[in-house]
């Protein structure tokens, strides 16, 4: 019996953080369709008539297509080059544990911690000449990914058995096919787990553009709704709107990826 | 077996080079760049060496940096006590063969993936004084008292900030807890009850030590967050009201969009060196905990 009660408590302590979460998210939903005076009043009633042109509507106003493209170009491409870069990084710093690639191994760590200087990484873009480029804001994202990456698949490379590498030598392969063709594969599911939480990572991120793309051509999704929040700020129906669908994507990459994100995340934590 | 030949040492230069170049040379370069007086108009009059004059500025002037880095640390230490104490609640209750964990663990991990920006903006919605959802709810059942101005009032502005982040934050947490407290075997928690421990005493000799690596890693990842915090206070309040949410990012941002780049690399090398400190402390306690173990 007590046990019962205690089952039921917790259902009901569950349900109401779930509200507290799921609310807002259902208000935005529903006002994003409803008339601008309505969506004003920001309450969560249903809307007296269902604008679906409001989406229309954003998605003109609010360069939405154009910041969809940058976001998922930046997001792929930064990505994908960071996790293959991250481990073959770590594939060699794992099996050949010499005191340099120990030392460099810390020394990617350390990154970890520390701030990035958008100051001065402006100033070094320009020397690159890769101001307002897409390739500059794409190897920044790369870069900023490298020592969590390095750490998760390092962590994973040790469970790879070394007598692998040993029999594909002999088998003739050289070290490009052997870890393209016999590691990479085995390392799959860390890979996809970096991948998942980097692409998420960088379409939300906000700083980095806003230092980096003085041009509006370049700006992701999340600088776009910003600045169309800026500029409409009291048409409540369309800020709703434009923040539905700068969420889809992360949401679908989420339900699809979400049993890598747990694994990923606590790879670290709970091997110690 | 020769180990040059299968693990070549130039898989590592391409990535160490974008982490130099991208990464690291711009922290040293802005530790250089704060000793002088690089700004806008710099192309005209060139880059001159000032020494500490920028830190003078702002550790002694009365500009309010100071308490932008007082903001900072307490915005590091408050807001890691209210997500982690909750969020390790929540785990321990989920895990505790709850039927549809799943769900809820999905629910509550969804705020963390979405961006700050727009977590901010729903949020400068709710917290509206005039039409937002939270004053309605407590116009609605007669609790006028807790009708405030979220984001205007100075004694409540700082609260609705880490209130915001805890509501994204707490999943992400308990989500990490929850994988630390499926690593538990159920074998200590009988032996436990047994020996008639109760919640509090199972907690304080079973869970806690036996948790500690998803604490540290929560507190790693919660601390440096919390120091270069800049999304949600952006969004948010930008610094409002007056100066009285202004924290280092963002007081960098300003002296940055100002042209006075020399300041701005300054606040970002103090940023710099209380993290170093920060990361120093913490590489210190985890090296401890190897030890003991």
């Amino acid at each position: 019996m007590k046990k019962n009660v205690q089952t039921i408590l917790k259902h009901v302590v569950c349900i109401i953080l779930c509200i507290l979460v799921l609310a807002p998210f259902y208000m935005v939903l529903i006002n994003s369709f409803k008339p601008k005076a309505e969506a004003a009043r920001m309450n969560l009633s249903l809307p007296s008539e269902w604008l679906f042109s409001n989406y229309l509507e954003v998605i003109e106003q609010g360069k939405l297509v154009q910041g969809f493209i940058n976001s998922l170009t930046y997001a792929l491409v930064a990505t994908f080059l960071g996790v293959v870069l991250c481990s073959m990084a770590a594939f060699v710093m794992c099996r050949k544990r010499t005191k340099l690639n120990v030392f460099l191994y810390y020394f990617v760590l350390c990154g970890l911690f520390f701030p990035v200087n958008y100051v001065t990484l402006v100033r070094v873009l320009s020397a690159a000449h890769l101001t307002d480029t897409r390739t500059g804001i794409i190897l920044v994202f790369t870069s900023a990914m490298i020592p969590f990456c390095v750490f998760t698949i390092r962590n994973f490379v040790t469970s790879v058995p070394v007598e692998l590498d040993e029999a594909a030598v002999i088998d003739g392969a050289g070290p490009i096919s052997l870890f393209f063709k016999i590691i990479m594969p085995l390392l799959k599911p860390t890979l996809v787990t970096c991948f998942i939480l980097q692409f998420m990572g960088v379409w939300s991120d906000f700083l980095t553009p806003l230092y980096l793309s003085s041009k509006s051509k370049l700006f992701p999704m999340t600088m776009a709704v910003y600045q169309f929040f800026g500029k409409n700020k009291n048409n409540w129906n369309y800020i709703f709107a434009d923040i539905v669908l700068t969420c889809i994507p992360v949401i679908i990459v989420y339900m699809i990826g979400q049993k890598y994100i747990v694994g990923g995340m606590t790879s670290g934590a709970v091997k110690e | 077996m020769n180990k040059k030949r299968i693990y070549p040492q130039w898989f590592l230069i391409l990535p160490l080079a974008l982490y130099i170049i991208f990464f690291l040379l711009p922290s040293i370069m802005g530790v250089g760049y704060s000793v002088t007086d690089w700004n806008s108009r710099s192309v005209l009059t060139g880059v001159n060496f000032v020494g500490l004059d920028n830190y003078k500025e702002i550790f002694l002037s009365d500009k309010n940096y100071l308490s932008g880095i007082g903001h900072t640390l307490m915005f590091t230490i408050v807001s890691n006590i209210v997500k982690l104490i909750p969020a390790l609640l929540i785990a321990i209750m989920l895990q505790e063969g709850l039927r549809g964990q799943g769900f809820y663990r999905t629910v509550l991990y969804l705020p963390s993936i979405l961006p700050f920006v727009i977590i901010g903006l729903i949020f400068k919605s709710i917290l509206n004084y005039n039409n937002g959802l939270l004053n309605m709810f407590f116009e609605a059942v007669h609790l006028d008292i807790f009708k405030l101005k979220w984001l205007s009032d100075l004694n409540v502005v700082w609260k609705s900030i880490i209130g915001v982040d805890a509501w994204r934050g707490i999943g992400y947490v308990m989500t990490i807890f929850l994988a630390g407290l499926n690593t538990i075997p159920k074998s200590y928690y009988e032996a436990a009850q047994i020996d008639g421990a109760n919640f509090w005493q199972r907690l304080r000799y079973v869970t806690l030590p036996m948790l500690t690596g998803s604490i540290m890693i929560n507190l790693v990842f919660g601390i440096t967050y919390g120091l270069k915090v800049f999304d949600i206070v952006y969004v948010l309040t930008n610094g409002g009201p007056g100066h009285a949410t202004e924290v280092l990012t963002t007081y960098a941002f300003q002296l940055y969009s100002r042209g006075q780049y020399g300041m701005s690399s300054a606040l970002n090398t103090v940023l710099l060196i209380i993290t170093a400190i920060v990361g120093v402390f913490i590489v210190k306690t985890l090296g401890k905990q190897e030890v003991q173990q």
